[in-house]
């Protein structure tokens, strides 16, 4: 019997909704093939308390790593762990294509020497074969990939799988971790909240966006004042605007910055070139507010209002803020 | 201090591709190519390591057909030293076989760092930095956004969702660059000059086995939008009674 295996994504002692994702998208396989689902829960001791969670999303056991050092993400003595583990006996491996995921899963692919599936947007297990989606050319076209792999190592993007609820045992199993993870070579010293503590943009239901079409740095104001209105919404910016030094370059949405598909978009003074729609073109719902009733934006946008951003905005905070309060 | 550069030949994207008629390979009529967005920075960062210590060199490697040639001139044109050309004709998705060609290429080199991009802007699959750096059995670091190499030790920030870490490893080590470090300088004329004499090795390209391939390429669904509901201010109940009733995201 082979089993599936999944990472379970925490940040500063939290479950981050990528990990239950993966969870997901392990239970599915696991439905398939007969074997159980195993959920990895690594953190500062404490994090335990989450196997129930991921329990009810369809782990059958909980690996539980709980140790101050994996305070901090711990990549090297992560990666040993899983390899560990996961060497034998597993068909698939699941992990988030975020940040740490990305990192996670293509240093667990090394330590066993196999080729994996990176940034996955859909995915088939066969007996002898896995085949995936994910998206290339900056977006623009879909591959599709064998992956001749056991374990069939993959991560995946936000939303290719939306977490659903499953439940199954959840037996804990504490686990140790695999070198001591006090003295690996890659030491992660401090973590921390970026400035704002907004909504992460990979997370929100909702982004709302500003382009040049803001004109200065300070206009940005009406764009985090619209975000707020919303309460569960991150601010994004274009290429144009990060290059300028207006916004952070991890705000940048497009071909080269995040790529995302949240329930809402709204594009504030957003032109819609090329490279910014590759960005955000499969979100669910997409609003432009822009003057020029030319731009490409707008043949993209479910709805659209011709006009100067600078007085629409402070008009839409407030009627999103009234609708919001009834 | 000793730097080698892994860079990729990439189309334009700055274009809508299509798909040509074998159904797994894009259309190249009229795109043209560069190094990727990424590889870029990390060409920049390792230069300018070399300029501020006043020493060291910088190899840039590429692996690929006789026209990635191209793309390591533009490197050497932008300051680095010297190129190798792993050549394969055809195209290489499993990042874990690219990995092992470049190992197979620095693995008695004794660079002090091996950077790459975060990712190749064509495939997306950001792995072979990681890979790399497996294979050579080295300390690994990905996606750096800041970067400040001193008396053997590497001090990095990687941005995260929402949220950014600090990490240090020691050298010698392999690093994935993002965006936000430095932006590859435009050669100068000078620079093209001196590049045509910098030394080119061309080497077959070692690559491991293949168990990552492409099937087939398709382009995803047009959207269908293009709804002007209003003009400036007096819009916005129209738009918020449809995110309500339509749309149901209000």
């Amino acid at each position: 019997m082979s089993h599936v295996f999944a990472f379970a994504e925490t940040r500063f002692g939290k479950l981050r909704r990528a990990g239950l994702e993966a969870v997901t998208a392990a239970r599915q396989v696991a439905d398939q093939t007969g074997g159980q689902v195993h959920a990895m829960l690594a953190g500062p001791p404490g994090i335990g308390e989450h196997a129930a969670q991921l329990a009810r999303h369809g782990a059958d056991v909980v690996l539980v790593l709980e140790h101050e050092a994996f305070a901090d993400y711990n990549p090297e003595a992560l990666a040993a762990t899983i390899r560990g583990r996961i060497a034998s006996g597993y068909r698939a491996a699941f992990f988030a294509a975020s940040a740490q995921g990305h990192d996670l899963t293509a240093r667990v692919a090394a330590a066993l020497d196999l080729a994996y599936a990176s940034d996955v947007t859909a995915f088939t297990v066969a007996a002898d074969i896995v085949t995936v989606k994910h998206p290339g050319y900056t977006n623009k076209v879909i591959q599709t990939f064998q992956l001749a792999c056991t374990p069939a190592i993959i991560s995946l993007r936000s939303g290719a799988v939306l977490p659903a609820e499953a439940p199954r045992a959840g037996t804990v199993e504490q686990i140790t971790s695999a070198v001591d993870p006090g003295s690996v070579r890659v030491k992660v010293t401090k973590t921390e909240a970026a400035a704002g503590g907004r909504m992460d943009l990979g997370e929100a239901p909702v982004i709302v966006s500003g382009g040049r079409g803001l004109k200065e740095a300070a206009n940005f104001k009406l764009v985090e004042d619209l975000a707020a209105a919303f309460g569960n919404a991150a601010v994004g910016a274009t290429r144009a605007v990060t290059d300028d030094g207006w916004r952070p370059h991890s705000d940048q949405i497009g071909q080269t910055g995040r790529l995302v598909s949240p329930d809402l978009y709204i594009a504030c003074g957003i032109s819609g070139a090329i490279q910014h729609l590759a960005g955000m073109r499969t979100s669910k719902t997409i609003v432009a507010i822009n003057k020029d009733k030319d731009a490409p934006i707008f043949k993209i946008a479910d709805y659209g209002i011709v006009g100067d951003v600078m007085q629409v905005l402070p008009v839409l905070t407030e009627a999103v803020k009234k609708a919001k309060a009834g | 201090m000793k730097i080698a550069v892994c860079i990729k030949r990439v189309p334009d994207q700055d274009v809508r591709f299509k798909i040509a008629p074998d159904g797994k390979s894009i259309d190249e009529t009229g795109l043209k190519y560069d190094m990727s967005d990424f590889d870029g920075y990390a060409t920049e960062v390792a230069i300018q390591i070399t300029e501020k210590a006043g020493a060291g060199e910088v190899t840039v490697i590429s692996i690929g057909p006789d026209a990635v040639q191209e793309t390591l001139r533009k490197a050497l044109s932008m300051g680095a030293h010297r190129a190798v050309h792993l050549k394969h004709d055809a195209p290489v998705h499993d990042g874990s076989a690219i990995a092992a060609a470049l190992a197979a290429e620095l693995k008695d080199a004794g660079c002090d760092l091996v950077l790459t991009g975060r990712m190749a802007v064509d495939t997306q699959n950001r792995s072979v930095g990681a890979l790399l750096a497996g294979k050579l059995g080295l300390p690994f670091i990905g996606a750096i956004s800041q970067l400040d190499v001193t008396s053997g030790t590497v001090k990095a920030r990687r941005e995260l969702e929402g949220a950014y870490e600090l990490v240090e490893c020691p050298l010698p080590a392999v690093l994935s660059i993002d965006e936000g470090i430095a932006r590859a300088r435009y050669p100068s004329l000078k620079g093209i000059m001196a590049a045509k004499k910098k030394p080119m090795d061309v080497r077959p390209a070692r690559l491991g086995e293949q168990r990552y391939v492409l099937q087939a390429l398709e382009l995803p669904p047009e959207r269908t939008g293009g709804r002007i509901i209003g003009e400036g201010p007096d819009a916005v109940p129209e738009l918020v009674r449809l995110l309500k009733e339509e749309a149901k995201v209000l």
